[in-house]
């Protein structure tokens, strides 16, 4: 067991699948000699080598193009893109050729690739390198999509989208990358699609995605104080979405509210909340509530981008009007 | 634009190339007939016109080979080797088609003969391309990959983001533009910066400028053989722009009425086919040999059509199939 930072995180994670695979290469800009931008692959390029271990231009297109075509050709190719901002100048290749390219072609082509992208705001970047647009991934039909919020779930939700057959895009919320947690020693491999209970409770479930996660355990700890005793869900996949452990949750305390950093149309959390509402309408005690960022693009002053994110309190306070219900 | 054509040795390739625009040629005319009695649906990009080139390129790649063209892409497909009867299916919306029904016309693909698919959103298979050259290279296979693209792909980012990540990364893909003089309705010199849309920019990148008559199959094969055997050899990559001209509009809706009708005829006269029919002949094939590919194109044609008409309709239940790995949908665990 040792205390690692999610970013020592991320490239312990890259490192124990290259070392497992030899099919496995890793390509993204600065990621090689520089050791990221964010300083998540430093090491990798002296271990593994600058070939499968590679620096590309300034070209999203063609770094995400390289992977699938790769990826058509018998490797298992992972590619950083530095912000997840950075899909809108290389949508074309995820939605329009990754995503669907197997089911056009009626299985003929299968992509195991992986895309991870730093995500999310916090770090005062401003609204075209804080967003956080997970959603758009999961809104389209072909893309897996998980968003790892503790180190050690960073290698073993990692592992496992780089052993998955599909095309997985995993999410890194840049503002975690400081925080730390211990990791087993040994090789780390989790599952797609499994969420996991990080605190049980009775009276409401909270199901919080990637840096909101720790803000929702710790406003769970604060609401025990006032009496409320709150299940906190990770939800940690997208797609798949494991709505099994959501809805007994639901089934359990009868309230539901989301806790998403994205801005508040078209959420992942719109969409639990509506499996809720379908599946599980007649277990609520009250109306689904969602927490998130107002519908803006995220400022860069910090004294504004904390009042945009969803803090602590702003959770503690929404939970405990929607107990009171 | 060379000159030369220069004549190829073997006659089993010369005639195999004939047989090959024949059969490219005859099948898209048939897809255009079944499509005016309402056998496919959709749109469809016909090559009508633009053959040499991909039966030039076809007759010099290895089975291991893989090509990546455009929605202009039935003809690539099918002279990669891609049963006729599947693809003439896919057309069709057939359960027997290529694809299952799942891609049609624009999305043609048949992996087991390195037809790795046609893609229609323009330029997205130039980084596609370069990333299966890249495997390629770093598997050591000794595969080339061919990316087949239009005149009007050179204007967008893709190509150019491709272009130089093939050539720092020295990788085995040979790129061609056809340029048929139009991006979809416009003339292609009307928006673009110079006057060979593909060739004029090679130089940017560091690559040989070649320009080759597209409508002469054996000045394509020539071409094709130089550049495929030198990326084979870890020459790098190349890119090619073939001069052609599309005997139709750009698509089915379209009757190409912008075309001066000189140049229409001027090309018409050029037709890749006829031409070659001629140089075989001039160069003492027997005209029984050249008949009898053109008669047996025409029969193979027939029993594609026949076999794709009495394929099933996709069965409802593979409409959720096929999106992962596991055969499902499912986006819920």
């Amino acid at each position: 067991m040792a205390e690692l930072t999610y970013r020592e995180a991320v490239s312990r994670a890259i490192a124990q699948e290259m070392d497992r695979d030899p099919t496995v290469y890793f390509i993204g800009e600065d990621v090689a000699a520089a050791g990221g931008v964010f300083k998540t692959t430093e090491g990798l390029m002296e271990r593994f080598g600058p070939k499968r271990v590679r620096d590309t231009p300034i070209s999203e297109q063609a770094i995400i193009g390289a992977v699938m075509g790769a990826a058509m050709n018998g490797l298992r190719p992972v590619a950083e893109l530095m912000f997840s901002d950075f899909f809108a100048v290389c949508w074309d290749l995820i939605a329009n050729q990754i995503a669907k390219t197997r089911y056009m072609t009626d299985g003929q082509v299968a992509l195991p690739l992986v895309i991870r992208t730093a995500n999310g705001g916090g770090v005062r970047f401003g609204a075209q390198h804080s967003q956080s647009v997970e959603g758009w991934a999961m809104a389209i039909p072909g893309l897996k999509v998980v968003v790892p919020s503790t180190p050690v779930d960073m290698i073993g939700l990692f592992a496992a989208a780089v052993r998955d057959p599909d095309p997985v895009i995993v999410v890194e919320p840049k503002v975690l990358y400081a925080s730390k947690g211990d990791v087993p020693d040994g090789e780390i491999v989790d599952e797609l699609g499994a969420a996991k209970v990080l605190r049980e409770g009775e009276d409401v479930t909270i199901a919080a995605l990637g840096a909101m996660v720790p803000k929702a355990l710790e406003a769970a700890e604060r609401l025990s104080t006032d009496g409320v005793d709150a299940e906190v869900i990770d939800v940690r996949s997208l797609v798949p979405l494991d709505t099994t452990t959501i809805l007994a949750s639901v089934g359990k305390t009868g309230r539901f509210v989301t806790v998403e950093e994205n801005p508040r149309l078209c959420g992942w959390g719109a969409e639990v909340a509506s499996v809720v509402a379908e599946e599980r309408f007649f277990d609520l005690d009250g109306p689904l509530v969602r927490i998130t960022t107002p519908h803006i693009p995220l400022p860069a002053a910090d004294a504004l981008e904390d009042l945009a994110i969803p803090s602590v309190d702003a959770i503690a306070d929404r939970v405990k009007k929607a107990t009171m219900d | 634009m060379a000159k030369t054509s220069p004549a190829i040795a073997d006659e089993t390739v010369r005639l195999d190339m004939y047989r090959m625009m024949q059969e490219a040629r005859l099948f898209e005319k048939r897809a255009q007939d079944l499509f005016l009695e309402g056998l496919i649906k959709g749109t469809s990009h016909l090559a009508l016109g633009q053959e040499a080139v991909a039966a030039g390129f076809a007759a010099a790649l290895r089975p291991e080979d893989l090509v990546f063209c455009t929605y202009r892409g039935h003809v690539h497909t099918l002279l990669r080797g891609a049963p006729m009867a599947a693809l003439m299916a896919e057309l069709m919306g057939r359960a027997t088609g290529i694809c299952g029904g799942k891609g049609g016309s624009m999305h043609l693909t048949d992996v087991s003969h390195g037809a790795m698919g046609s893609y229609a959103i323009v330029g997205a298979h130039m980084p596609i391309a370069a990333g299966a050259a890249w495997a390629a290279q770093e598997r050591g296979t000794g595969q080339v990959v061919v990316c087949f693209f239009g005149d009007g792909t050179t204007n967008i980012g893709a190509f150019h983001e491709a272009l130089n990540m093939a050539v720092v990364w020295r990788l085995p893909v040979v790129y061609v533009c056809e340029n048929n003089l139009y991006m979809e309705y416009t003339p292609i010199g009307q928006v673009t910066a110079v006057e060979h849309p593909a060739a004029d920019r090679a130089s940017a990148y560091g690559l040989e400028p070649i320009v080759v008559d597209g409508n002469d199959v054996e000045a394509v094969h020539e071409t094709a053989l130089r550049l495929v055997e030198r990326a084979r050899e870890g020459g790098g990559p190349a890119l090619v722009e073939a001069k052609t001209y599309r005997h139709g509009g750009h698509s089915r809706a379209d009757p190409a009425k912008y075309r001066p009708e000189d140049e229409v005829k001027e090309w018409l006269a050029r037709d890749p086919i006829p031409a070659y029919r001629e140089r075989l002949l001039a160069s003492g094939v027997d005209a029984a040999s050249v008949d009898r590919i053109e008669r047996e194109a025409l029969e193979t044609v027939d029993r594609a059509t026949e076999e794709a008409k009495a394929g099933p309709f996709p069965d409802p239940g593979a409409l959720e199939t096929e999106l992962w790995a596991d055969g499902g949908s499912a986006w819920r665990s």
